[in-house]
């Protein structure tokens, strides 16, 4: 079954009790790297879902898989209902415009103002009014605390700024997904926190679903429904965040306590140290 | 690995990543073709790049111009007196100007000064994701960046190459006429004689087009294509500019066999 809604001047279809998300039995290589091993996941309507990991363990590849920037090598990524590797590019648009995504840098535009930024999706999708437009950036901008900041060039906004400015363009368009790629990362105590409560209320209000790229534990424990927890391209382990703190298990142990020792061994694979050091006689 | 062996296998592999490049970059052309529409329909895209693109080379442009055009002048006299034909200067500035000097070297200009930064703009998009966010909003950046650029500086290369021309002819008479003393009306009527709007006027216009063409492509290729990483982007630079600089070359010997060949 499913209801139509209107998204702008759009009318797209949306199944009823399906989740925006599923991905079932991924598995995707870059070249003979093999980087997801058979990834299981769903993320609910209304929910705030973490995809918590290592560096280098996928996190960023799930992200792109379910954004359609990568296609699974197999398995099935279905986004609103849609396969996403059977979608030509212009269905693939279509459905981007109810999806939007943070980068982990904020990829804002360099040659536009942080005004022009947070317009552009709304110039390139719609036939609003300059009115209409100037007031619905304004209210974006005033969502994420940077309405004065309207007149800067991107390249006089803090990495903190950014960041914001950078989600209030992604939510521009009301969408229905919102992908998050390191939020966190590289910003200041109070930055981070403002942050973690704007993803959380962006998806209240929008009636979202969102999903959050990270490696910061606490703060995504601090808003989010569900978490799966990702280590040498697999799900490790997945719980609501009452479910991973009271975990034994010993991988969720280790990145929750942030333990050097445990299932991910800290050092890249390497010959013994004094080895690497003296030479082969010294081993 | 035997020396030979390591050799051809290395040989086999710079072979067949030129072949899919070339390949990947008709490809290329044919998107950037096929998704040109807007910016047409968006004619302010592509004028604000005509801007960067085109007005801002206009200083290099125009300083080239005129200290080619003087360098034309000295040693063209220099040549011509000996023969008795120092009022014929005109025609050689003129000639010389419009049918090779114009077009090739305000093409080198323009792809090191509009050519690579087109590349870097492009290389510097990709590398910070600006392009990867474009394509997340649903928004083609071949349709929306590359295109634009593309059709900026196709449209700038022959207005360029036409004011070299200008400037160049301006030179020539500055010295031949004003410095060295050469009749005036002389050097301008034997110009307007010598000089076939169709044959050497128009040839050096379709030149300044296809130079136009080759080095905007390159540019925009090579800015999309980099690897995004800061060395990445330094190196596409470089190779927009040396490939435009053969590709003009080679280009203009190729077009120069077919228009001149047996024109008296």
């Amino acid at each position: 079954m499913a209801r139509f809604i209107g998204v702008g001047s759009l009318l797209v279809s949306v199944a009823v009790g399906e989740a925006p998300v599923a991905l079932r039995d991924v598995r995707f290589a870059y070249g003979e790297r093999e980087i997801l091993k058979g990834v299981d996941l769903s993320v609910q309507r209304g929910q705030v879902v973490a995809i918590l990991g290592g560096s280098g363990c996928g996190k960023t590849t799930l992200l792109r898989l379910i954004g359609g920037h990568l296609r699974a090598g197999s398995g099935k990524v279905e986004v609103s209902g849609h396969d996403m590797a059977v979608l030509r590019r212009g269905e693939l648009y279509e459905l981007r415009r109810r999806m939007g995504m943070l980068f982990q840098f904020g990829a804002l535009f360099t040659d536009l103002t942080v005004f022009e930024n947070v317009a552009f999706p709304l110039r390139e999708h719609t036939d609003l009014p300059p009115e209409l437009v100037h007031d619905l950036v304004l209210m974006k901008l005033h969502a994420v605390g940077l309405r004065g900041a309207e007149h800067l060039r991107t390249a006089e906004l803090s990495g903190g700024m950014a960041r914001r400015v950078a989600l209030a363009r992604t939510v521009a368009l009301d969408p229905m997904l919102i992908l998050y790629d390191e939020p966190f990362a590289g910003l200041d105590p109070i930055s981070l926190g403002v942050i973690g409560q704007l993803i959380r209320r962006l998806n209240d209000a929008l009636g979202a679903s969102s999903i959050v790229v990270t490696h910061d534990v606490h703060e995504s424990m601090a808003i989010v429904d569900y978490i799966y927890f990702v280590s040498d391209g697999r799900i490790v382990a997945e719980g609501t965040p009452e479910q991973i703190r009271a975990s034994e298990d010993p991988f969720v142990c280790q990145f929750v306590n942030a333990r050097a020792d445990g299932p991910v061994p800290f050092h890249y694979p390497a010959p013994p140290y004094a080895e690497s050091l003296f030479g082969r006689g010294a081993a | 690995m035997s020396g030979p062996v390591a050799v051809a296998r290395r040989l086999g592999r710079i072979v067949s990543d030129g072949v899919w490049r070339f390949g990947f970059a008709a490809r290329f052309l044919v998107m950037l073709l096929a998704h040109s529409g807007q910016s047409l329909m968006r004619l302010h895209l592509t004028v604000r790049e005509i801007y960067f693109s085109g007005v801002l080379s206009l200083l290099i442009i125009v300083v080239s111009g005129l200290f080619v055009g003087m360098v034309l002048g000295l040693q063209g006299y220099e040549t011509l007196q000996r023969f008795g034909s120092g009022d014929a200067l005109g025609v050689l500035v003129a000639l010389s100007l419009v049918r090779e000097l114009g077009p090739v070297v305000a093409g080198l200009l323009f792809a090191s000064r509009a050519g690579s930064a087109v590349t870097a703009e492009i290389g510097l998009m990709k590398a910070t994701e600006q392009l990867d966010a474009m394509d997340m909003m649903a928004v083609n950046p071949i349709a929306r960046v590359v295109a634009p650029r593309f059709w900026g500086g196709v449209i700038s290369m022959p207005l360029l190459a036409a004011i070299f021309s200008a400037m160049g002819v301006l030179g020539g008479w500055l010295i031949g006429v004003v410095f060295i003393g050469v009749d005036e009306g002389a050097f301008w009527s034997q110009m307007q004689a010598a000089v076939d709007f169709r044959e050497d006027v128009v040839n050096g216009v379709i030149k300044s087009v296809v130079f136009g063409v080759a080095v905007s492509l390159i540019a925009v290729f090579e800015g999309y294509d980099c690897t995004p990483t800061a060395e990445g982007v330094s190196r596409a630079i470089t190779r927009t500019i040396v490939s435009s600089a053969l590709a003009i070359l080679a280009l203009d010997f190729v077009l120069t066999s077919f228009m001149f060949r047996g024109v008296s």
